[in-house]
């Protein structure tokens, strides 16, 4: 671990723009925050390694702006190439005080990704669980290290916005979420630095059989 | 100086597939498009640029957990609802809609990560510094949380459990550290300023009166 002493908020000037495009983008209907996600998740391993965690901000919003029209990627191109030439150049600059109140709003209020559901969830507080072990090719909240792995249900939240068909633009098809708590020797075996540890990952009905 | 920068921003030193200003370069064509478009306003960038480095960060979580060492009955709430009890203190919404404080004592240690990418409870500790976001932590605060927490500087001896909070849904977790030694009779103010981000994040301790 590298931390910075004394981090600045931003790095470069550049990273105020992609903070605001990601709201101003979202709301244009160019992604919701699961599709966001997922196209992150589709950059090749080895640039996503060696690139900063803005530019993965960039790499999905130019995917999405051009899937939505947004971005023609020639135009893109030729404007990059402009600025590049012209480093001292500012892009326009237009007011647009109706989207700084709904930042206000937002910022305040959050977003809302819990919803109401008839069915009730199928598991309760001490439950033993697996986490479905199979892959996946799009975007999960299944994380790898829990695939197969067996665990305990220790919280029960109600439901929420499911990720995995939000991201592929199926809907919100909201399911029960629980808190299910691993003990490191179940996830790790006998890893000396994981011994009397837990980890407890938060994770959808879907994701889970009974163990 | 540069050097030590590019350091420390960029995930894999050595390999630096983009330079700061071609990253510039494509951010101001987006922000142009997007601005002719009238997608975006050059005032909702200063605006929610300057709430992150302003007004958001980690002060507000700081107030937070000097209150709670300093009255019971609202620790007591904090640990039970930490979302109402955060809006008790004006403290709440984006990217923090439902939030859970996680206490250690003497024998528990917690510790927050998102391994997914970079959920972080915005409301009260502003955005996540870089290394939060990096590969190396997301990897490894799960499967060696004794040695990143090493490497920050706090040695755990087995003795004490550590719990990990892997943020993969929409709630958000944060730490309530203990308390400091040789504090008694300190105003809130004066033991906010003890609690650090990364104290709130779990890997550290808070300051002591002596540093």
């Amino acid at each position: 671990m590298r931390p910075e002493p004394d981090e600045p908020v931003f790095h470069s000037d550049w990273e105020r723009s992609v903070l605001t495009m990601f709201p101003a983008m979202a709301m244009a209907g160019a992604f919701n925050l699961d599709q966001f996600r997922a196209a992150m998740e589709r950059i090749p391993a080895a640039e996503y390694l060696a690139t900063r965690y803005f530019e993965h901000w960039i790499h999905s919003m130019t995917e999405h702006g051009v899937r939505a029209g947004i971005f023609d990627p020639q135009d893109l191109e030729r404007r990059t190439r402009y600025y590049q030439q012209n480093p001292q150049e500012a892009p326009p600059k237009k007011a647009k005080p109706e989207q700084v109140d709904a930042l206000r709003q937002m910022i305040s209020n959050g977003d809302e990704y819990r919803r109401e559901v008839e069915a009730p969830p199928i598991f309760e507080v001490g439950d033993q669980v697996r986490v479905k072990p199979g892959a996946s090719t799009t975007h999960t909240r299944r994380a790898g290290y829990v695939r197969g792995k067996a665990g305990e249900i220790v919280g029960v939240h109600g439901a929420y916005v499911f990720p995995d068909t939000n991201a592929i633009g199926g809907g919100d098809c909201p399911e029960h979420l629980y808190t299910v708590r691993f003990t490191g020797a179940e996830l790790w075996g006998d890893e000396p630095n994981a011994a009397n540890t837990i980890v407890h990952i938060d994770q959808w009905e879907p994701y889970l059989t009974t163990a | 100086m540069l050097m030590s920068l590019e350091h420390d921003i960029h995930p894999s030193p050595g390999i630096v597939p983009r330079s700061d200003e071609e990253i510039a370069a494509r951010v101001k064509a987006m922000e142009a498009i997007l601005v002719e478009k009238g997608l975006i306003g050059s005032d909702a960038i200063d605006y929610m640029s300057s709430v992150y480095e302003h007004e958001v960060g980690p002060q507000l979580g700081a107030k937070i957990a000097a209150r709670a060492w300093t009255d019971p009955e609202f620790k007591q709430r904090l640990l039970v609802d930490a979302t109402s009890a955060c809006v008790e203190m004006g403290v709440g919404g984006m990217q923090g809609e439902e939030m859970r404080v996680l206490e250690n004592t003497d024998s528990v240690r917690n510790m927050v990560v998102c391994t997914l990418c970079s959920c972080y409870p915005w409301p009260v500790l502003g955005l996540p510094p870089n290394w939060y976001k990096y590969p190396a932590y997301r990897a490894r605060a799960v499967r060696d949380p004794r040695g990143v927490m090493a490497e920050f500087g706090l040695h755990v001896g087995d003795d004490i459990e550590i719990r990990i909070w892997d943020s993969s849904a929409e709630l958000r977790y944060w730490v309530l550290p203990q308390r400091p030694g040789g504090t008694d009779g300190f105003t809130e103010e004066q033991l906010a300023a003890l609690v650090t981000r990364d104290s709130l994040i779990g890997v550290a301790d808070p300051l002591t009166p002596e540093n």
